[in-house]
């Protein structure tokens, strides 16, 4: 018997979506950063092209992280502290393609920053690197629609993306970046629905397709991993089946996630060195979400980083 | 592709005699169909339709065992490419394997080692399923799969291109039927003849996808049917083609030749990269993926990740109802009570542990739905709870009489207080709020 290669014919592709502009494109970035564009299933080159590997970024917090277990704090140094410093140290020395600037410090239930000093943290990260940035809120609705036009006006032509438009909060946002020239993360909890619905309520503001990043809530490997695993592969089958409202690309948060998950950071000698787990455990989380067809993952620990960088060229044909 | 009742009932004599048991042949082929008859039970079946018709409804995926007896583990059997669609319903075995060249006492340890490698999941135990041991070619295979056999209850996995060793080594652990990894161009006549005599599963080892149709097809041919596929991919790439290409084929065109699970053999040098090989051969369609004995925190994420893709997702994963103890609690530490959802348990005990305050969970069984959905569909009542109490029976396990409940069924205190006559004690709505609430309450870690 004769082996006919299974080829699937898909209708779709994924879209495409470019962050960050240069100065010829009213920006002061050095490098952009593409995502999407497949014509296939995640790293199976037989049936489509994959222009865009997918890209890796580290995440900065605005608020030093107090909670953070000892082999995560260790590879920073002294710059956990100080946002723009630790920025630097992602993109130079780790590689990270593009940083993530989480506005914690906004937080009512903590800090409670104002909206000019996370625009001036913006500011001061945007000086310090040359990559894109992603600009995400504190989570409060309220205070979100505060910050957010402060930072997005302190980053405007630079074609940042923020995050995040959710179902109940999307119209200041969305309104900052087409003001400002951004992006906009569409956010929906596990549900393919409600993405949908998001999708489309950022395009009738006038955002277009090529300026949204999909993200649904994530969860770590052991902690629910699996049902954000099926709604990004059942995300990418509607996209290559031709669903242009489910096309754009996805995020997926991992670092955050993974280190909350008890095997990172719990004493417990039968799971092995503890030195390594939290590191293995964003990983194997990240591999995961890799395999469901992410396409940007935000990362914490700068192994976790190398290790998931090296998995990506293994999947590189020979 | 099953067979609807009227494409079945083509085939079936149409004569309405009744001798199957029902009435007509139509009922008897919707019977098939639905696998509540055998074709046996007609008695005018021809031998032409059998063919036609048992060709059919095998399932496009043999299901293997390795192994015998309580260890003995089911593999193959799939009928999805992506788990949303059904859900995948062998989760994959792994082996780790030892070289057979070690000395005695290493070896010794390197078993113990491998057997001893489960983690406890709240109720669930997760580990290595396969001992496979590596033919160095120095003759040492027969004394290695001895002691395997006498030390482990792992079935295993004899990893050997030599016939001559291959047979040595199953008259020592032959009765375990162990797969047999593998037949090759070169041997492949020899091997089917040992996995005949043994009753093994065998696994076949090509070099590309097109070599191992042809090994499928000469095994077949042999009259040998417990069949492992591995192409022989090089790199991490080549492994996710060639295993999507071996389920492609096999479920969406019934390609015979790769109607059987596939073995993934994960050679990646640094540890990490292992594990990722691994990650992926898990996600991607292995039946068995074959390690290094790699340290346990680089085996845990594996199996985690094998537990999760595996899960059923019209079923939401649970933990055992029951008391568990988080920290080190004595007698006078809190008690909380939530619901057996992994994803609601997980949430509390990881809050609980981040407070440093040693507690006890009671997990009430609300068939694995969160304590909202519960509370909504009532199992998660002032009745539920109290009867979750008593047979726990948490009266025993601590000396005060407080138990703390989920903010948001505040409204159950009264009843429960009635039902228990315990002291109620209304927590946070989220359980972020538990090492604040601890704090308030004055419960400090000890």
């Amino acid at each position: 018997m004769e082996l006919a290669i299974p080829v699937e014919q898909w209708s779709g592709a994924v879209g495409t979506v470019t962050l960050g502009a240069t100065a010829e494109q009213g920006g002061t970035r050095r490098r952009t950063l593409t995502l999407g564009g497949e014509s296939t299933l995640p790293f199976l080159r037989l049936e489509g092209a994959i222009p865009n590997p997918p890209a890796l970024a580290m995440e900065v917090l605005d608020a030093s992280p107090e909670k953070w277990p000892e082999p995560l704090r260790a590879p920073f140094g002294n710059v956990l502290d100080d946002p723009a410093a630790w920025a630097v140290k992602c993109v130079e020395e780790f590689g990270a393609d593009a940083i993530v600037l989480r506005l914690v410090s906004a937080d009512p239930q903590g800090q409670d920053a104002s909206p000019e000093q996370c625009a001036e943290t913006v500011r001061r990260v945007l000086q310090a690197v040359s990559v894109p940035l992603i600009i995400w809120g504190c989570g409060d609705n309220d205070k979100d629609n505060l910050v957010m036009p402060a930072c997005s006006q302190a980053a405007a032509g630079e074609r940042c993306l923020l995050g995040t438009a959710v179902q109940e909060n999307y119209k200041t946002i969305t309104a900052c970046a087409l003001a400002d020239g951004h992006l906009v993360i569409s956010e929906a909890p596990l549900d393919i629905s409600i993405q949908k619905q998001v999708n489309i309520l950022l395009t009738e503001q006038g955002l277009p397709l090529d300026r949204i990043v999909m993200y649904q809530v994530t969860g770590a490997l052991g902690y629910g991993v699996e049902y954000a695993y099926s709604i990004l592969e059942r995300t990418r089958l509607a996209a290559l089946t031709g669903d242009k409202m489910l096309s754009m690309p996805m995020l997926s948060v991992v670092g955050s996630e993974a280190w909350k998950a008890k095997e990172s950071w719990l004493d417990e000698p039968k799971w092995g060195a503890l030195e390594r787990r939290g590191i293995l455990w964003e990983a194997a989380t990240a591999a995961l979400f890799l395999h469901a067809g992410s396409h940007l993952l935000v990362m914490w620990h700068p192994e976790a980083l190398r290790l998931v960088r090296a998995m990506l060229t293994a999947l590189q044909p020979a | 592709m099953a067979l609807t009742a009227i494409e079945v009932y083509k085939h079936l004599p149409k004569s309405n005699c009744g001798k199957c048991g029902v009435p007509t042949c139509l009922a008897f082929a919707m019977k098939l169909v639905q696998k509540q008859a055998s074709l046996d039970q007609c008695p005018e079946v021809t031998e032409e339709t059998k063919q036609a018709l048992e060709g059919s409804a095998a399932p496009p995926m043999a299901t293997v065992t390795i192994g015998a007896g309580d260890r003995a583990v089911q593999i193959g059997g799939e009928t999805v490419l992506f788990r949303h669609e059904e859900t995948f319903h062998h989760p994959c075995a792994l082996a780790v394997r030892l070289s057979s060249s070690l000395p005695p006492a290493q070896l010794a340890a390197g078993i113990e080692r491998v057997e001893g490698c489960r983690y406890d999941r709240v109720g669930m135990l997760l580990g290595v399923d396969l001992l496979a041991l590596e033919d160095a070619g120095d003759g040492s295979l027969a004394e290695a799969a001895q002691m395997a056999a006498e030390r482990s209850s792992l079935p295993l996995v004899l990893m050997s291109t030599d016939p001559q060793a291959m047979g040595a080594a199953l008259e020592h652990c032959g009765a375990g039927r162990p797969l047999l990894y593998g037949a090759t161009a070169a041997n492949l006549d020899a091997m089917v003849a040992l996995a005949k005599q043994w009753d093994c599963p065998l696994a076949l080892c090509a070099t590309d996808l097109h070599e191992l149709v042809a090994l499928s097809e000469r095994a077949g041919q042999a009259g040998y049917g417990k069949l492992l596929l591995d192409s022989g991919a090089k790199s991490l790439s080549q492994l996710l083609n060639d295993q999507t290409i071996i389920r492609r084929a096999a479920l969406n065109k019934k390609f015979k030749p790769f109607g059987f699970p596939t073995v993934a053999v994960c050679a990646a040098e640094d540890p990490a990269a292992q594990m990722l090989e691994a990650i992926t051969a898990v996600a991607k369609y292995a039946g068995v993926v074959i390690v290094d004995p790699l340290p346990d925190e680089y085996l845990l994420p594996i199996v985690t990740a094998r537990l999760n893709v595996y899960s059923d997702p019209q079923k939401p994963i649970q933990v055992e109802a029951g008391m568990h103890e988080v920290g080190e609690p004595t007698p006078e530490s809190p008690v909380l009570v939530t619901t057996n959802f992994s994803l609601t348990y997980y949430l509390v005990e990881g809050d609980v542990m981040a407070s440093k305050v040693p507690a006890h969970v009671l997990a009430v069984d609300t068939e694995g739905t969160s304590v909202l959905t519960a509370w909504a569909a009532g199992n998660f009542s002032a009745e539920s709870i109290a009867e979750a109490m008593n047979k726990f029976a948490l009266a025993e396990k601590v000396a005060h009489r407080a138990l703390v409940l989920p903010g948001g069924v505040a409204v159950l205190k009264g009843k429960l207080e009635e039902l228990s006559g315990w002291e109620v004690v209304v927590g946070p709505r989220e359980s972020s709020g538990i090492p604040l609430f601890f704090r308030q309450r004055g419960w400090v870690p000890r």
